[in-house]
This record gives structure tokens, sequence and C-alpha cells, in this order.
């Protein structure tokens, strides 16, 4: 006998979590990107080399793929079976005062997050795994050079920052929420997961917002 | 009349009862249907328990969902002699207590088994997961309530008959789950369907859907609670009626101690033409909040600004020994006696101050919040005052109907086979209840009582079979409730079932209310027949014959014009002051009631004798062996 | 002061409904909401026309039966009230105030705004007890239950059933009430054995009512009358994935 909606729920908070472990790690490789001239190259470059020729990190990425699409395909299913529960619509709505903005938006949220998924893919991701890219001194695939390329221009930066703060409200309500369909339930550790979450939120979001900045300012 | 109260010893009759009921071999029981109207504690609880036995069940609410009846909104406790605080309290005691409350006009053999079960029901009640309050160490908590000078009060915040409410509406809902009772919610019983003398089922009207319905028993308990409503602004949920124990009442079943009504001192004050309730405030709050009015008369000045040496705690000064925490009655009666003198505060001048600025200086705010927290956001939420800096201001208001469908000590009414539980039944509470005794009764009826008062009633049913809805007798009152429902809508006049209902109500507030005279009640008898009259001429129900709360409120009036006579001949025959039941004519020179024992200790039990006929009065000589009548004192 | 109000009228289960306009004059600012309404129904009484049908009952906020959406909002502008302890000293002269019914499909519409909220009861149904039978309870004082787990029961058991979490949510989830009984009974003694058996079943109750899924809004507690806690829906997740873990 299993609850339909919370199984849902479970597999939402799973693959969202992994998400949330998988941002630390690629948050881990970009910071390099912060570090002095020809050493963020190298460094850069050695990293995603690291990455790309790891078993572990293969299995990992596969994880990811699946994570990706399970969330995806979750939260259309949810989706649609919410509107379905809540029937006809109220002529006057006023409801959004009892909630925050992100936690009745995490659908729009992660539309904008998976659209620039998308267009992060085929830059980045596809670039290195399906494409000849020149080599850098030491040997490995100079996905340096590509990302500066990128984020030279100003529109793509934008781009970027849009989803970072779509990704920073997502987190926000996603993280704790995880916890909540995990069952954390006591007040001592809500508190740490919320505190937690915010900490995470902060670090993830201003990251991965800096670093296209500063790489179009001082690289480019 | 016989109440059949069992042999023996006063201690000993309940279980000698118990011990000698007829039972009903388990594979038979299935074979017997019940039905149940009404599903606050006594219904739910006494439906719970016979389905548990293995009994069908049907049982009927007119509300949305069980869970709704008004026994949700009993506030302050349930009482149980457990002498857990070793304050001298046994089953003797809270006996005693019980009948010298209802101002000895209550039976002995039913209290004593009242107090006798009341300690089961706690155990009961924390089996089925009510979280009673509870001390540090783990044990259960009590508070003291009025009327009593022991702590023996189970409490759950102000929630307490939510709480255990929905303790029985649970098991119920377990029953419903397991097949064993079929619920009928948003139904209301129309007319009761008597067979040979028996009572053998209901006539319900779907309210949703209109359909008029039959259904058949071997028995039927009518738990519906009292009729307090009658007055219009009382405590009492705008749905509680009358109807149900009336419409019995007309088909044979007598109707008891009718004018005894409660009138509960802490409530709300009226403020308004269009007030449509007036909400109570827990008695418990007499535990830490002491009652005052100006020394003047006329005082406008706020409460705040009244100095001490000007303030009349008048309980404190008129009964020391009791102080705030005096009965019912007895404080409703204070109450009205200060207002009416001129002393009353607020816009309309009809309340008295209820002050917890002493407790609080004494005991902090944090506790008192911790006691009362809920009650005093219920107060701001109606008020918009903080009673945490000011008095709250209070009133009395009608509350608890102690008159009800006449029982013997098994709960059966004059009907065989008709059985009345709880605030429906003229009960163990003689001519005024003590606080968190109502609860206490409802459950009792239900849980203890009931399971084995009604299969020794079954017991002799077995061989009925099937009962037919077939039987001319559905069919005649199957007429008679459609008759009745197209004469209300065939009125088409131009005034409100409300309007009747709110004239009734201020006429017998000042007729037949805390204070009652001959002159008075026949007068009101007069007008009550005048506005039946009018009723009937000048009502109109707009909408159809679906879903309309007007026809719902207009079928409920009809009864309450009808019931409201009796109850100002029941009030006018009886020529003494007793409890609830105050008649101006027969006061002691200091203003207290006195009891008449020479000539008025029974119970006044009415037979309905036909339309617009006098009814008859029978009466059920009371006798007291165990205690001594007493004039009650609480000074 | 006179309002302007836009009521929901609907014949039954099955036919389409709309806003209806009334102008009411002289409410009194110490009028209760449903007094208010009450005042309406008395008029058109007069008038000879089919009153607006409401719930209601207690009137004291604690039996659940009253409930609608008020200018958008499950019982009205303030928080943690229900509609009957809403008074109209919270609006102003002037005002136009839009009155509906609770919606979700689980809450079908039997007449204007009037509704069915029987699912609620067919969840408690599926488990929301404990398999006490009557008559042979153990004394009360046998099992100490300390005070700080008797209050949380209590604040979880205080539940009135009146539905406002399930119309606030955009979800229309009901996880705030089920959890709100689970957690009630998970907390004591006298429940915790059937524990397990009672968090599934009754979640799956929940699903086949047609409730929609809880993403965390917390709007609930927001509105919730008794202010029940969202914490409840953790316990009760806490409670389910327990039940799914430990089960054979």
């Amino acid at each position: 006998m299993k609850s339909a909606t919370h199984q849902r729920k479970l597999w939402m908070a799973g693959t969202g979590l992994f998400l949330c472990f998988f941002l630390v790690i690629h948050l881990l490789g970009n910071i390099q990107l912060l570090l002095p001239g020809e050493e963020a190259k190298q460094q850069f470059n050695w990293y995603s080399h690291l990455l790309a020729g790891n078993i572990i990190i293969e299995v990992i990425a596969y994880v990811l793929y699946a994570s990706i699409i399970g969330h995806v395909v979750y939260a259309l299913v949810v989706t649609r079976k919410n509107k379905l529960a809540s029937g006809k619509k109220y002529k006057y709505d006023r409801r959004s005062s009892a909630s925050t903005w992100q936690s009745r938006n995490m659908g729009l949220l992660g539309t904008i997050i998976f659209a620039f998924l998308v267009i992060h893919f085929k830059d980045f991701w596809y670039q290195y795994k399906f494409t000849t890219l020149p080599l850098d001194e030491k040997g490995n695939k100079d996905l340096y050079t590509v990302v500066v390329a990128a984020y030279k221009e100003w529109w793509y930066v934008v781009m970027y920052e849009v989803a970072m703060i779509a990704l920073g409200f997502h987190l926000l309500h996603g993280f704790f929420s995880a916890g909540r369909t995990l069952g954390v339930y006591h007040p001592k550790y809500i508190r740490w997961v919320k505190v937690a979450g915010w900490a995470y939120t902060g670090i993830i979001t201003i990251g991965f917002m800096l670093i296209p900045v500063y790489v179009h300012f001082t690289k480019a | 009349m016989n109440a059949k109260i069992p042999e023996g010893k006063l201690s000993e009759k309940w279980s000698n009862y118990k011990s000698h009921a007829k039972l009903v071999n388990p594979a038979n029981r299935k074979k017997l249907d019940i039905i149940v109207v009404g599903t606050g504690l006594a219904g739910a609880s006494c439906a719970a328990s016979l389905a548990e036995q293995g009994y069908n069940v049907k049982s009927f609410c007119f509300q949305d969902t069980p869970r709704r009846a008004h026994s949700v909104a009993a506030q302050g406790g349930v009482n149980a002699c457990k002498n857990y605080k070793n304050d001298g309290d046994s089953v003797y005691r809270m006996f005693y207590d019980t009948i010298k409350g209802g101002d000895f006009r209550s039976r002995e053999a039913n209290v004593y088994r009242l107090a006798e079960c009341s300690a089961n029901l706690i155990d009961q009640a924390v089996a089925q997961g009510v979280p009673f309050a509870r001390e540090y160490g783990g044990y259960l908590n009590n508070r003291s309530f009025g009327g009593v000078q022991v702590s023996r009060t189970f409490y759950a915040r102000g929630q307490t008959g939510q709480q255990l409410l929905l303790g029985s509406y649970q098991a119920l809902m377990r029953q419903v789950a397991a097949g064993r009772i079929q619920l009928f919610s948003r139904h209301e019983m129309l007319e009761l369907v008597v067979i040979d003398g028996k009572a053998r089922g209901i006539i319900s009207r779907d309210l949703e859907t209109g359909e008029i319905e039959r259904h058949s028993a071997h028995a039927v308990v009518l738990a519906t609670g009292g009729y307090g409503k009658i007055y219009y602004l009382s405590t009492l949920a705008m749905g509680c009626n009358g109807s149900a124990i009336w419409r019995a009442h007309k088909k044979g079943a007598y109707m008891a101690g009718v004018s005894w009504i409660q009138v509960h001192p802490t409530s709300l004050p009226q403020h308004g033409e269009h007030q449509s309730k007036l909400t109570l405030m827990s008695e418990s709050l007499r535990n830490d909040g002491r009652i005052w009015v100006p020394k003047k008369q006329n005082d406008t000045r706020h409460p705040n600004d009244i100095p001490e040496e000007e303030r009349d705690y008048y309980l404190e000064r008129r009964y020391p020994s009791f102080g705030n925490l005096a009965p019912r009655d007895i404080s409703s009666r204070a109450a009205k006696e200060r207002i009416d003198a001129g002393h009353g505060v607020g816009e309309m001048k009809n309340a008295v101050c209820l002050d917890f600025s002493k407790a609080i200086r004494e005991q902090g705010k944090d506790k008192i919040e911790e006691k009362y927290g809920n009650l005093f956001r219920m107060y701001e939420k109606i008020t918009g005052i903080n009673a945490y800096t000011e008095p709250m201001l209070i009133s009395p208001s009608a509350h608890f109907t102690m008159g009800g469908l006449w029982v013997d000590y098994e709960l059966m009414t004059t009907i065989p086979g008709l059985f009345a539980l709880g605030e429906a039944n003229f009960g163990d509470h003689g001519a005024n209840r003590l606080g968190a005794n109502s609860l206490l009764q409802a459950c009792v009826d239900g849980y203890f009582i009931a399971p084995y008062t009604i299969p020794n009633y079954l017991a002799g049913e077995l061989k009925t079979g099937k009962i037919d809805v077939k039987d001319p007798a559905f069919d005649f009152a199957e007429r008679k409730v459609r008759r009745q429902l197209g004469d209300l809508m065939h009125i088409q006049g131009h005034l409100s079932a409300d309007y009747f209902h709110k004239t009734l109500g201020k006429l017998l507030y000042d007729k037949c209310g805390l204070s009652r005279s001959k002159e008075g009640l026949e007068e009101a008898i007069k007008e009550i027949k005048m506005l039946r009259e009018r009723f009937y001429k000048e009502l109109r129900i707009p909408g159809d014959g679906k879903v309309n709360s007007e026809l719902e409120k207009a079928g409920r009036v009809a009864d309450y014009l009808e019931l409201g006579e009796l109850m100002c001949y029941d009030a006018l025959t009886r020529n003494e002051s007793c409890g609830a039941h105050f008649r101006e004519e027969y006061q002691t020179p200091d203003g207290e009631a006195l009891r008449d024992d020479q000539n008025f200790c029974f119970v006044s039990a009415w037979e309905y004798k036909g339309k617009d006929a006098e009814e008859e009065l029978h009466k059920e000589p009371l006798e007291f062996t165990e205690v001594e009548l007493a004039v009650r004192s609480y000074k | 002061m006179k309002l302007y109000l836009k009521i929901w009228r609907q014949e039954d289960r099955t036919s389409y409904g709309k806003l209806a306009d009334y102008t009411l004059d002289n409410v009194s600012e110490h009028m209760s909401f449903l007094e208010m309404l009450d005042m309406l129904n008395e008029a058109l009484v007069e008038k000879g026309e089919r009153v607006v049908e409401f719930d209601h009952d207690c009137r004291e906020g604690i039996c659940g039966q009253c409930g609608v959406m008020i200018n958008g909002r499950a019982h009205g502008p303030l928080s943690n009230t229900t509609t009957c302890q809403l008074h109209m000293r919270s609006f102003k002269d002037g005002d136009t105030i839009y009155i509906e019914p609770f919606r979700a499909t689980a809450f079908p519409i039997i007449r204007d705004l009037k509704i069915d909220r029987t699912s609620f009861d067919r969840i408690i149904a599926a488990g929301g007890f404990i398999s006490a039978s009557t008559g042979q309870a153990p004394e009360a004082n046998s099992i100490p239950i300390n005070h700080e787990t008797a209050e949380a029961a209590f604040d979880s058991a205080a539940c009135i059933g009146c539905g406002a979490c399930v119309a606030t949510c955009k979800n229309s989830s009901a996880a705030l009430f089920t959890s709100a009984k689970v957690a009630h009974l998970a907390l004591l003694p006298q429940g915790k054995e059937e524990a397990r058996t009672r968090v599934k079943s009754m979640m799956n109750q929940m699903d086949s009512e047609g409730f929609g899924h809880c993403t965390n809004t917390e709007a609930c507690e927001v509105e919730c009358p008794q202010e029940i806690s969202v914490l409840n829906i953790a316990r009760m997740n806490y409670e389910y994935n327990k039940s799914r873990i430990l089960e054979k």
C-alpha cells in the first residue's frame, strides 16, 4: 500500500537533493575560474579532465541525467495532478498572501532553469563531449577558452544571472521542502535544515552568479 | 410510569442491574437494527459501542459530518471522582454534590450510577487518545469547577468537549469503516414511527436532495441534545433543536422537567439586534477570575478606572465559602439581580466584569495564558478587547436543558424501544446541572449505560424479524411529514422563521427565564399561542424543497412554538423555587430560592393529549434514602 | 456601513454557478460575518427570493462547519480565524466583498456556499482512530504521558476539520488535515501500536479522494483557525517513510 502523492514527492525530493549535491561539485570546479590568469586555465581544464576520465564520476553523471529527467517528469505529473485536484478556479483569488512567492512558483522557476540547462548543455557539455576541442599546454581539453569566450557576450552573462536567480529561489524552497518530505519534523532539526538551506542557497547562488560577471569583466 | 430502579443498596444497584440484564447472543446481534439519532457524545458513543457489540446501527445527524455535533463546543472539562488529588473525593461525594447541585430534584439511583461510571470514562477517553492535561510527572491533571469543593474536573485546555467528541467520532468512524454503522449525515429526523406501541423507526429528510426516507429498526435512540436554542440567543449552535424529542413526545413519550433550563453565568453579552448567538466563556475562568460590578449605579467609567474599593465582588460577598465558584444558577441569578439593580456594565448595561488582574499579578501572565489562552484569544476575536489588560464583560445566557424526554433507569422513554440519551433526556442533573457534568452524562449514557440497557430490551425482540418500512404506520408517518412540509411552504406570508424564533426567545427570556412569576407565565402562554397563530399565517419560506435552510428552520421553530408553551405550563405548575427554576413568589427574605419539599418533591412528566388539548401532568415522586433533603446553601 | 456583495450562487452539484450582486445597508461593525449573511437572507425572505445557502452551526469557532472564501482568502482577511469569528469591523463602508465556496475537486459544491466535505470523514475512517473498544480501558494513569507530549498531541488534535487548509492550498492538498490526526495519534503511547498501518491507509485514502500533493507552501498553517502547525506534515512524512522502511 503506497501513497502515490507521497511517492512522487519522495522522488522529487530525492532527485532534487542529488542535483543539489551535484551543484556543489559543479561550483567547486567553477570557482577555479576565479584564479588569476593562466593558473585558472590550467586548473580548470585539469579539473574538467579529472571529472571526465573518472569511472565514479561517469556513474554519477548518469545518475545526474536520470535525476534531471526524473525531476522534470515528476514535476509535470505532480503539476497535472494538482490541477485536477484544484478543480474550478476562484473568481477572486488572494490566496497568494498566505505563502511565499517561490513556494507557489516552483514550476515557473523550474521551467526557467530547464531552459537554461538546455542552452548550458549545448554550449559546454556537448562541446566538451562530442566535439574536438584544442588542447592546452598540459594536454587537457581547453574548456577554459570556450567558457571565457561565451562570457564575453554581455547578453550571455545576463541570461546566466537570470537563470541563477531563478535557481536561487528554486533552491530556497526546494531544499527545505525536500527536508519536509523526508520527514524532518523535530523543531530543532528543522531549524538546522532552514539555516543549512539558506546558507547553501546563498553560497551556490552567489557563487554561480559571481563567476560569469568576474570572467566577463576581468578575463574577456 | 415506572422508573424501574433496581433493588438493593444504592451503591449496588447498577452492578445488580448489569449482572441480571438480559443479553443477546453474538450470532443474533446482526439480526437487530438500531437507529441512533444525533452524533454528539451520547449518540456517537452509543452508536459505536453498540456497533462494536455487533448490532446493525444507522446513525443520523443534520450536520455535514458527525464531528460537528454541539458537544464539540463544551470547553471546561469533564468530572470524574478519581481522587487523584487526594482531596477527599469519592463516588459518594460526587453523587452528593450532584444531587445537591441539582437541588434534590433528580433520582438518587441515576445520579449514583453517573458518579460510579465517571472514573471509567476517563480511562476510556485516555485509551482513545484524548489528550487531557497532564502534570509534569506525566499523570493526569485536574481543576475545580463550580459547586464543588474538590478538584475532579479533567480537561483538555479549553476544548475538552471537542477532544472527547473526536474520541467518540473516531470510534464511530471506525465502525463505519468496518461496515457496522451506516452513516446518514445531512439528514434530519422528522417523525418517529410507532407500531403496536413500540418505537420501530423514523422518517427522515435528506437535507441535500429533500428526499423523505423511511428507516426501520428494533430500537430507536434519540441523542439529539437539548433545546436551549428555544431562547434564540443562547450558547447553543444555530442548528440545535428540540424537534426530534418534541415529535417523539407527540407520539407518546413524556417530557419531564421541561422548564428546567440552565442559564450560564459566563457568556458574552448581547450587543445588538442582529446577534445570533451568545458565545460561552468556559466556567473554568471562574477559577481565577473574580466577578464584580461597580458599587455605584449606572457607573459609566471604564472598568479599569474604577478603584478597588468601589468594586462590589458580589459573589464573594454573598457566598463567602464558594465565592466565584458558586453554582451556575446562583451565579446567574446574582448577576441578573445586580444588572437589574442598575449596576450592569458595558454598552447595553447588561454585563458584569470578570477580572483576571489579581490572578495575573499572583501567578503571572504566562500561567494564565497556559490555562486559558484559547479563551482569551476567542474573547479578543469576538470583542476586539485584550482581556489580559482589562476585565472581560460577561452576562448570563441560556445554556443547558436539564429537562427532556422522561426516561426510566434504563434510559427508555414511555414508548417501549425508544431511548433518550444525554441532554435529550431529563437526566441526572435535577433542577440544575453542575459544570463539567454534561460531558460526563452524555458519555456515560452512551458508553456505559445504553450498551447494557438497549440489549436488555432487544433480547425480547429477537422473534420480531426485520421490520418492514411498508407497514401502514410508516405510510401514515410519511404522509404527516409531507403534509407538514407542504403546509409550511404554502403559507406565503412575509416573515422569516428567524423572526418568530427571535420573538419567542425574547418572550421566554422575559417571562420564563432566570426568574418566573405566575402572571408572567400566564401572559407568556397567551402570547405564545398568538405568536403561533401568526406563524401559520405570516411565515414565508422562499426556495424549493431541496437544500433549503429556511424550511429546516421553520420546522424547528414550529416545534419550539409548541414546546415553549409546555415550558411555561411546567414552570407555572411548580409552585416552588428549585435550581434553575426561580419563582419570584417563592424566595427567602434575602432572595434565595425557596424549595417546597412537602409538595414538590417530584418530577413533572407531561403527556401529550393532542393538538390544542392541555397536556396531562404525571408525577414521579422522588424518594431519598441516602441523602437528607437540605437547604442548598453555598454561603 | 454599506456593502456590495458578490456571492456565488449555484443550484446543485452539477449545474453551473455564477457570482450574483447584492447590496446591503446598515451593517453594524459589531456583527459577525455570518450575522451579516443572516441579515441578507432575512431581506431575501421578505422579498420572496431563495436565500443564500451557507454552512454554519456553532458560531464560536469550534465546530468547523462554516467556511467560505472571502475576498479570495479562506475564512476571510484575518489569519487563523473561522468565518464565524470574523467580524464586520474588519471591513469598511463601501467595500465590495467576494464570497465563494471553498473549492476543490474533493469538496463538491452542494448549493451556493455549501460544500460536501465527507472526504475528510473517509480519511478518518481509513485509520484516524485508536482501536480501543468500549469498556476495556486500563486505569488512565497507568501509562504516564509527559506534559510536553500531551500538549503537543493536543496541538495536533485541535483540528476542527473545516477544510480551510484545502481551500487555501494551490494544490488542494489535505496534508495538514490528515497529518494533524496522524501526528496526534502517533505522539501518544496508546496510538503508537497502530501508527504504521494508520499513516499508510490514511494517506492512501487522502490520495483516492482526489486531493493534491503537498508542496510545502505553508499557506494552510496561515489560514488554519486552530493554528495547526505544518510540522505535523513533516511528522506524517516521517511516519510514512518509517513505516515503508520497516515494512516487511
